[in-house]
């Protein structure tokens, strides 16, 4: 799928001998052959190379931390080359791994595995370099247990699999390095939780090991140095090395300035197409980044409809048949690409080509996540990329110029690192005892040596062992079943080989969403007949189970940039149709949507409250602002403006906390109860990224005048707690938050594909668990872990929690006799966006009143 | 697009109703999911599934063991709410047979209370093809009333009049962008499935073919269950899964 050509900008983007500004002292000499080799193609090694070379040599783990296209890889690498290369010549091929190197994306261990090939040759290294990924053959696996080559390419999955294997200790006894490339990615993740664990592990197994992490920029460095090394106690703070590489040229960010008229809401940027195939006409090859993959699908269309002179334009996400991708991957490197319209999916990594100019369709959500995006243009540091920000409505120009400002700054705002999730514990406490016995005070050293770990509780340990052990219910009645059993020795070992198996079929953190195949069906339109159950149809891509489920037969919808038509399902087979429709419905995606950072939403605050900042957006938005300012008032930075009006016979609640759609979501619910409470009869509410809207049939302006709405109270930090717990009871959210938990953990199985059809028996619904846990055990640790992640996570009560100390005694009320300029968005968003699920019972109801009502003038007209 | 046509209506307006009729039978559909037939003063619930936490334990799943306990605590606020004298368990009482005999103690109690005062019929079924003597009760492999058959899997003969489980039937139907779906008891007015009662009985939809013998589809209803109530949906509106 790859090619020889781009050899050059992957893994050695050195400095051509003559450049200037890396010219910095060597801080380790590169030894022969590398000198010649470097040498021989003209070049000379980057200063962080050499720094990274040296903290290793001394047996410092280290980070590097270089922008996109700082030769971070082959940094990265050095130091076991040369090291392997200083083998005696007469050495033997060793049953151990020397150096392990963990990337994300399995793709990009098999591209570096490729491109780290060349050097090895042309050197003549007697170095075995191999990869092992989901997609490695099951023999050569076994192989790689038995006869590991020097250098494993893999990832974090595939390390805790083969942690689990008897003969991990061997097989890791002698590693000396462990290279973990787009740690920024990773961290903060419960990928990343597995991957400290792991790495605490192989630090067991062979004591001498240093860690490398190579990373983005990113906004705390030294909490990515601090998962490289090995921890003591949970407050001496030990940090790894940090080697920073020289910053790049200045990135040329510019945001898309339209003639038409900028939208209020909607997130399609289809005011601004002209402009942007303007701009890929001006580019050789445009990387065209949205957040979507609902946006993906219909800009592509869109793109095409404006697309006269016929340029290649692809199209690209996470959802598309495998193979589609890897051709347009492959297109894309091969230069026959004018522009590839992408979700998160090419965030990472791998350089797809000559890429000149990324666009960034709708709002950049995170100055760091910006930063990555628009690092994709140009992979070399010495020149500029290029790129262009195109707001999709009013608030989103401010979001980007805000954006644009960090980024002149190189502000970054990575997520902050979080305590370790503890499914991801009790999956790694059974995946080690699997691989030998363990002894509990050993384990717990070892784990809390692992930096997200670091402040585990020996009490939460002990439970996460229990619960591995035996489930860790009160009701202590699985004691027979316990899957680890001690020993008299105070030894824990796995109850049963079996109990092996189900783990390795189960390792990893990443629990898609269910996924149903899109299968284009040849026949045309017409209802789905039983005979053409086995059409031998196309394979589109999947699509989260969850969409096809709002969907009736004969709904129309975009896909993998056509319309289609859905006709039935077939097992796990959504089976569609080609369809003609002029107004098809968007799949509302699940995945892919990003909050807007925290800190890029302070910056927005502050844009907004400085009115002499406004001359710096579009006239449009600044008029806006101006008239906002006049009708009702701007809030300020550290305020909370909550407006009131009446429109239509309904009135209206409006406030902007800027803390992102899922903390809005979670505020909407939980006001909403206190609403009703206050006797202000809420009848619905939506959220945007920016603002709440509730709306009811009393006047709550007045209410809060009469002093019968305290909104002091009303916003009050207790909201969190009975609220909450009440409204947790019965939240879908919550449920999807206990799947992935219990998945992770080991308490319920993956589902595999194709076990759909006999494994109906073997299933219990992760739904009717958490009822029942819930219900009897609601302290359960289980629960404990499912609720940390919903609160940072789905429900995002984390940030909600922040926000009310925040705005806490800094409510500004402002009563209108009418809709003011900023609340005009989040209204267009009413009706467009439904209330997530939860009142389905007033639904039922609904259903069977319209039932009765049809029924009566069925009755009636059939009297008439 | 999927509106109930009025020529396809049932002769009564599907509503209101707090009765389903069964071969001529009056039926009350309770929202906990257990059938009562006033006249007969009998209570009818399908598919307990008892102690399946432990029998997934013991495949090596360590799912939350309290399921027995929660089936048995909500048959015992139905039947203090009905008292009725008799009660009749219509099969997969127990997710396996063997399993009977290790009820704990306290779950055990609360069956015997359970059956204090009243007839207990155990219908066998797959899951359960014989019973221990300690569970009480009497054990058969159909019962029929009044003309009405009570059995764990539904006949073959279409035209049956009989009341049976071992499908576990859901409904879904979609309301403003929201998808609904509910254990509910499926009739054609002939025949009758009910929902499974276990904690975690899982679901089929009625428009699975398993289903599809069954019923008469142009009659068919799905009586989906609410927090407090049941909800007649005509079978037009349901979605398949």
């Amino acid at each position: 799928m790859r090619r020889g050509q781009r050899l050059i900008s992957d893994v050695a983007p050195m400095v051509p001998a003559t450049a200037g500004p890396q010219a910095a002292p060597p801080q380790a000499a590169l030894p022969e052959p590398f000198a010649s080799w470097f040498a021989s193609r003209g070049w000379r090694p980057h200063a962080h190379q050499l720094a990274l070379l040296g903290e290793v040599a001394a047996g410092r783990d280290a980070l590097l931390i270089a922008p996109t296209g700082g030769g971070k890889t082959l940094a990265g690498f050095l130091p076991s080359l040369v090291d392997l290369a200083s083998r005696a010549p007469e050495h033997k091929a060793a049953a151990t791994i020397h150096t392990l190197y963990v990337s994300p994306l399995k793709a990009l261990a098999t591209d570096i595995a490729r491109n780290l090939a060349t050097p090895i040759e042309e050197m003549g290294l007697p170095i075995r370099l191999e990869t092992r990924t989901g997609d490695t053959p099951p023999s050569r696996r076994a192989r790689q247990r038995v006869m590991p080559p020097d250098i494993l390419l893999t990832t974090p999955e595939q390390i805790a699999l083969m942690l689990s294997h008897q003969g991990a200790a061997e097989l890791f006894g002698q590693v000396k390095c462990v290279i973990l490339d787009e740690l920024h990615a990773l961290a903060s993740s419960k990928r990343g939780d597995l991957l400290a664990l792991d790495l605490a592990r192989l630090r067991t197994l062979s004591p001498g090991l240093t860690a490398i992490g190579l990373s983005a920029t990113v906004a705390r460095p030294s909490e990515l140095a601090a998962f490289l090394v090995p921890h003591q106690g949970a407050t001496a703070t030990r940090l790894a090395e940090i080697v920073v590489a020289a910053g790049g040229a200045k990135a040329d960010i510019a945001i898309l300035r339209s003639e038409a008229e900028l939208p209020w809401a909607g997130h399609s940027a289809r005011y601004a197409l002209p402009e942007i195939y303007e701009a890929i006409k001006a580019h050789r090859m445009s990387l065209m980044f949205v957040n979507t993959r609902s946006q993906a699908e219909m800009l592509f269309h869109e793109l095409w409809r404006h697309n006269d002179a016929n340029l290649p334009i692809a199209l690209h996400h996470g959802s598309l048949d495998v193979a589609q991708r890897r051709k347009v991957e492959a297109a894309m490197v091969a230069g026959k690409l004018r522009a590839v319209v992408c979700t998160s999916t090419l965030d990472l990594g791998i350089d797809w080509g000559d890429v000149d100019l990324v666009v960034n369709v709708g709002a950049p959500k995170g100055a760091s996540r910006l930063a990555q995006r628009i690092g994709r243009a140009n992979h070399r540091l010495d020149e500029p990329s290029k790129a262009l920000l195109v707001p999709a409505n009013r608030f989103e120009v401010v979001e980007c110029q805000a954006a644009l400002e960090a980024a002149e700054e190189g502000a970054q705002d990575t997520p902050s690192s979080r305590p370790g999730a503890l499914d991801v514990l009790a999956q790694h406490v059974l995946g080690t005892a699997c691989a030998s016995p363990f002894d509990v005070d050993d384990l717990y050293r070892e784990v809390t040596s692992a930096a997200p770990y670091q402040g585990l509780k020996r009490e939460t340990f002990d439970q996460v062992v229990e619960f591995v052990a035996t489930g860790g219910y009160a009701l202590a009645n699985y004691e027979r079943y316990a899957k680890l059993k001690r020993t008299p020795e105070g030894i824990l070992r796995v109850a049963h080989p079996r109990i092996a198996q189900q783990y390795r079929l189960n390792v990893g953190t990443i629990v898609e969403a269910p996924m149903l195949r899109v299968r284009l069906a040849p026949l045309k339109g017409g209802a789905l007949k039983p005979a053409n159950v086995l059409a031998p149809g196309r394979i589109l891509g999947e699509v989260e189970e969850y969409f096809i489920e709002q969907l009736a037969p004969g709904d129309t919808f975009v896909f993998a940039g056509e319309v289609l038509r859905f006709e039935g399902l077939r097992e796990t087979d959504a089976i569609v149709t080609r369809a003609h429709a002029s107004d098809p419905k968007v799949p509302a995606y699940e995945g892919g949507k990003f909050p807007l950072s925290t800190y890029l939403a302070d910056r927005v605050r502050r844009l907004l409250a400085e009115p002499r900042s406004w001359s710096r957006l579009p006239d449009q938005v600044s008029d806006w602002l101006r008239l906002q300012a006049d009708i009702s008032v701007v809030p300020g930075p550290d305020e909370i403006l909550v407006e009131t009006f009446p429109r239509g016979n309904k009135h209206y609640l409006v406030c902007y906390p800027f803390e992102g759609r899922l903390a809005h979501q979670s505020l909407g619910m939980l006001l909403t109860r206190r609403f009703e409470r206050a006797r202000a009869a809420p009848l619905g509410f939506v959220a945007n990224e920016y603002a709440l809207a509730i709306w009811g049939l009393n006047d709550m302006g007045e209410m809060v005048r009469n002093g019968r709405l305290d909104l002091g109270r009303l916003f009050d930090e207790d909201m969190l707690g009975d609220d909450l717990d009440a409204w947790l009871a019965e939240s879908s959210l919550m449920k999807r938050s206990f799947r992935v938990c219990a998945i992770i953990s080991g308490l319920i199985e993956r589902r595999h594909p194709g076990q759909e059809k006999t494994g109906r028996q073997m299933t219990v619904s992760s739904d009717l668990i958490y009822d029942v846990l819930r219900q009897h055990e609601p302290d359960h640790i289980l629960l404990k872990a499912a609720f940390a992640d919903a609160a940072t996570g789905l429900i995002d009560v984390g940030r909600l929690n922040l926000f009310l100390k925040r705005i806490s005694g800094r409510i500004r009320h402002i009563a209108l006799r009418q809709v003011s300029p900023l609340a005009v968005p989040v209204m267009l968003e009413i009706g467009r966006e439904s209330v997530p699920g939860e009142a389905s019972e007033t639904l039922l109801r609904e259903a069977v009143e319209e039932l009765i009502a049809e029924a009566l003038s069925g009755n009636a007209a059939r009297q008439a | 697009m999927l509106r109930a046509k009025p020529d396809l209506m049932p002769e009564s307006a599907p509503t209101l109703r707090a009765h389903v009729l069964v071969s001529g039978h009056e039926m009350r559909p309770l929202a906990a999911g257990a059938l009562y037939w006033e006249a007969e003063d009998t209570l009818l619930v399908a598919d307990l599934h008892l102690e399946k936490g432990a029998a997934f334990a013991a495949l090596g799943m360590l799912i939350p063991p309290y399921d027995t306990r929660t089936t048995l605590q909500r048959l015992g606020k139905v039947i203090r709410a009905v008292e009725p004298s008799r009660v009749v368990a219509l099969g997969d009482s127990f997710h396996r047979s063997e399993l009977a005999e290790n009820l704990a103690a306290e779950d055990l109690k609360l069956l015997t209370r359970l059956q204090q005062g009243r007839e207990w019929y155990w219908i066998c079924g797959n899951h359960d093809p014989f019973l221990p003597p300690c569970v009480g009760g009497t054990v058969c492999t159909t019962l029929t009333i009044c003309g009405v058959t009570l059995r764990h899997e539904p006949s073959d003969n279409e035209l049956s009049r009989e009341i049976a489980g071992h499908l576990h039937p859901v409904a879904r139907i979609a309301r403003r962008g929201a998808v609904i779906r509910r254990r509910c008891f499926a009739t054609d007015g002939n025949r009758l499935v009910m929902p499974a009662f276990g904690a975690y009985a899982g679901g089929l939809n009625v428009l699975d073919d398993a289903f599809g013998p069954l019923f008469l589809r142009h009659r068919l209803e799905a009586w989906m269950m609410g927090r407090t109530d049941v909800y007649p949906v005509l079978g037009s509106l349901l979605l398949p899964d």
